[in-house]
């Protein structure tokens, strides 16, 4: 009995080392499939198609990158053309739904008046509507407007669409702001712009970070309304819809397509790591504690 | 009330008509609002307007080109829909998808929190990143990534089956298997694995974050009185975590009923139709030549309804976490 009685230092031990363990198997299996892109990316086509499937490329090329960039096997341009569309369309959604949002925040944050509750009851209802229900009146909407094959229409779909969950989250971040602040700064005789841009807004900043990320995120990702809007339109494509014309032509040309997704991913990437803390932060502001 | 004590006081001695007029009449809040709720209007208001006139409407292909008029057709389409097998079958789908994908993204989110919880900095810092590049991954990206992973030429997921012994696979023969076009069955396997990854990061990220908020002494002192992992889950963090759960699950439920450009992309555009989930069959009534606005928005409407009751557990929920005070 005492033999087999382990003692509780050694059981802690061999406990944190399982946790790790486990943490590292974790780890490399949600890593992997992103591994295999970017490993696909840079392998010649004769590794790509053997009959055994080399983990690292044994000879690395740059050749489908290449491809991608010089524009031959997509058929539809350079690479560089879908990322200005969708850098344009992303940073102009951004910054309609910030103001917008901002706008509405403070409204619903520092007034009470009528229809306050049902406004914010309409925002939580709203979101939940399917994309795919809204999508009929919406083509018929902006082919009557003729901003379908319009980089402009789709921005202002993303900012509109984003205002729900950016007015939500910022609602919180505005209300945080002491009111007394504001108050003092009027007794003193300051006008609205003042407390506006000296108050206000330095304090509610991060929550604007918090609704940026949101709104990139929605635009840079977004597919259903740029499938059906952008349709035959190849100069508008956005990257999503590059890549997915690129998937869809067929041929099998995994070396170019993984090339192309991982141009398209790795700058998203890049900026979540950028963004973690804010990110995780953002949540407990918005989704966790309303 | 506090709130309209602030409008009183002294402010901005605003000289013009306008100013005046709005103190007067306590605009500002309204006018703060109109560009925003302009915007909702824009996308999801009156959009979801027309989708319910649609579905009480013979529009389609002739009435688009104007050939014929619009009418009414009462619940003409809700009636084609009801009769359609397609229909039945994409709603099973959905709901089975949901089904499975739900729990395994719930339960593989919220161990990977707890295990967050427990690493030391180092590694706690190492796996949140790995997660949160799954996270990052665009949707567009992911299935494109996961049909070329399951594809049957050339792609690893057949290769690793096919070198693995019968006992352990079963003995299909899995070199060259067809993942996304053999049957919804296999096609959906693929989606769930696809869809688990992409969204457990969030559910463990969010777990984490609450799991922070848990005061250690309750742990300290269950532990002490010889509480064991499991009993400590339940017993403490599970009590105090439910409202999180709840609006999880809710979410969780909501966007795999959701699901479109995955389903869209690994099974084939709209080329499979026995492979449909309820997003791709109201898109292809929709979109897919000869159009039919009609039948597309009583799909949409009924689609809309499911959601929104689903949606009313959600506003439940958070309410009930004080959410519009």
């Amino acid at each position: 009995m005492s033999l087999l009685q382990v003692s509780p230092r050694t059981a802690k031990k061999t406990k944190n080392i399982s946790l790790n363990a486990l943490a590292v198997l974790i780890a490399v299996i949600t890593l992997f499939p992103i591994f295999w892109m970017v490993s696909t990316a840079f392998k010649p086509s004769q590794e790509i198609y053997s009959l055994t499937p080399h983990l690292v490329p044994d000879h690395p090329t740059l050749g489908n990158f290449a491809e991608v960039i010089s524009g031959r096997v997509s058929g539809i341009g350079p690479v560089w053309l879908f990322f200005r569309n969708s850098l344009a369309v992303t940073l102009a959604t951004v910054l309609v739904a910030s103001v917008l949002s901002l706008l509405a925040a403070v409204g619903v944050a520092r007034f009470r008046f009528r229809f306050r509750t049902s406004f914010l009851i309409m925002l939580l209802i709203v979101q939940m509507i399917p994309g795919q229900a809204l999508i009929i009146g919406l083509f018929r909407d902006f082919d009557r407007l003729n901003l379908l094959q319009n980089l402009g229409g789709l921005v202002i779909v993303y900012a509109a669409q984003a205002l729900p969950v950016s007015i939500w989250m910022l609602r919180n971040f505005v209300a945080t702001v002491p009111r007394h602040l504001e108050e003092a700064a009027a007794i003193d005789g300051a006008p609205p712009r003042t407390i506006f841009w000296r108050i206000l807004f330095p304090l509610v900043a991060p929550g604007l970070v918090a609704t940026s990320i949101f709104a990139f995120i929605t635009a840079y990702n977004e597919f259903i309304v740029a499938l059906t809007f952008l349709g035959q339109a190849h100069a508008t494509y956005t990257l999503p819809i590059y890549v997915t014309y690129f998937f869809g032509r067929g041929g099998a040309q995994w070396g170019p397509i993984m090339a192309a997704s991982v141009m398209y991913t790795i700058p998203v990437m890049i900026f979540f790591l950028i963004v973690r803390r804010r990110l995780v932060g953002g949540l407990v502001a918005g989704a966790v504690k309303g | 009330m506090a709130d309209t004590a602030v409008q009183q006081l002294p402010v901005a001695r605003s000289s013009s008509r306008v100013g005046a007029f709005v103190r007067r009449y306590r605009l500002a809040p309204y006018l703060l609002l109109v560009p925003a709720l302009a915007g909702i209007a824009l996308v999801y208001l009156w959009p979801l307007a027309q989708m319910v006139l649609y579905s009480f409407q013979n529009f389609g292909l002739p009435q688009l080109t104007g050939a014929a008029p619009v009418q009414w057709v009462g619940l003409a389409n809700f009636s084609t829909t009801f009769a359609d097998p397609e229909f039945w079958l994409s709603l099973r789908i959905t709901v089975f998808f949901a089904a499975v994908a739900v729990p395994l993204t719930l339960v593989s989110g919220t161990v990977v929190g707890l295990l967050l919880n427990r690493l030391g900095r180092r590694m706690s810092v190492f796996v949140s990143a790995a997660v949160l590049l799954a996270w990052a991954t665009p949707p567009v990206s992911a299935s494109v990534l996961f049909y070329w992973l399951f594809n049957p030429d050339g792609g690893l997921v057949d290769w690793t089956l096919s070198k693995m012994p019968n006992w352990l696979v079963g003995s299909t023969d899995w070199a060259g298997f067809n993942w996304t076009t053999t049957g919804a069955l296999q096609a959906y396997t693929v989606l769930t694995v696809l869809v688990v990854w992409q969204s457990f990061p969030f559910i463990a990220v969010t777990t984490l974050a609450a799991l922070k908020t848990v005061p250690a002494e309750l742990y300290e002192a269950a532990r002490i009185d010889g509480a064991n992992a499991w009993r400590l889950f339940w017993r403490i963090t599970y009590p105090l975590l439910k409202p999180i759960f709840l609006v999880l699950l809710l979410l969780s439920v909501i966007w795999d009923f959701n699901v479109f450009t995955q389903t869209y992309l690994l099974t084939g555009g709209l080329a499979n139709r026995n492979e449909f989930n309820l997003s791709l069959y109201l898109y292809d009534k929709a979109f897919t030549f000869p159009p039919s606005y009609g039948l597309g928005g009583a799909l949409a409407l009924i689609f809309t309804l499911i959601l929104l009751i689903i949606t009313v557990g959600y506003v439940r929920a958070s309410v009930r976490q004080g959410a519009l005070s």
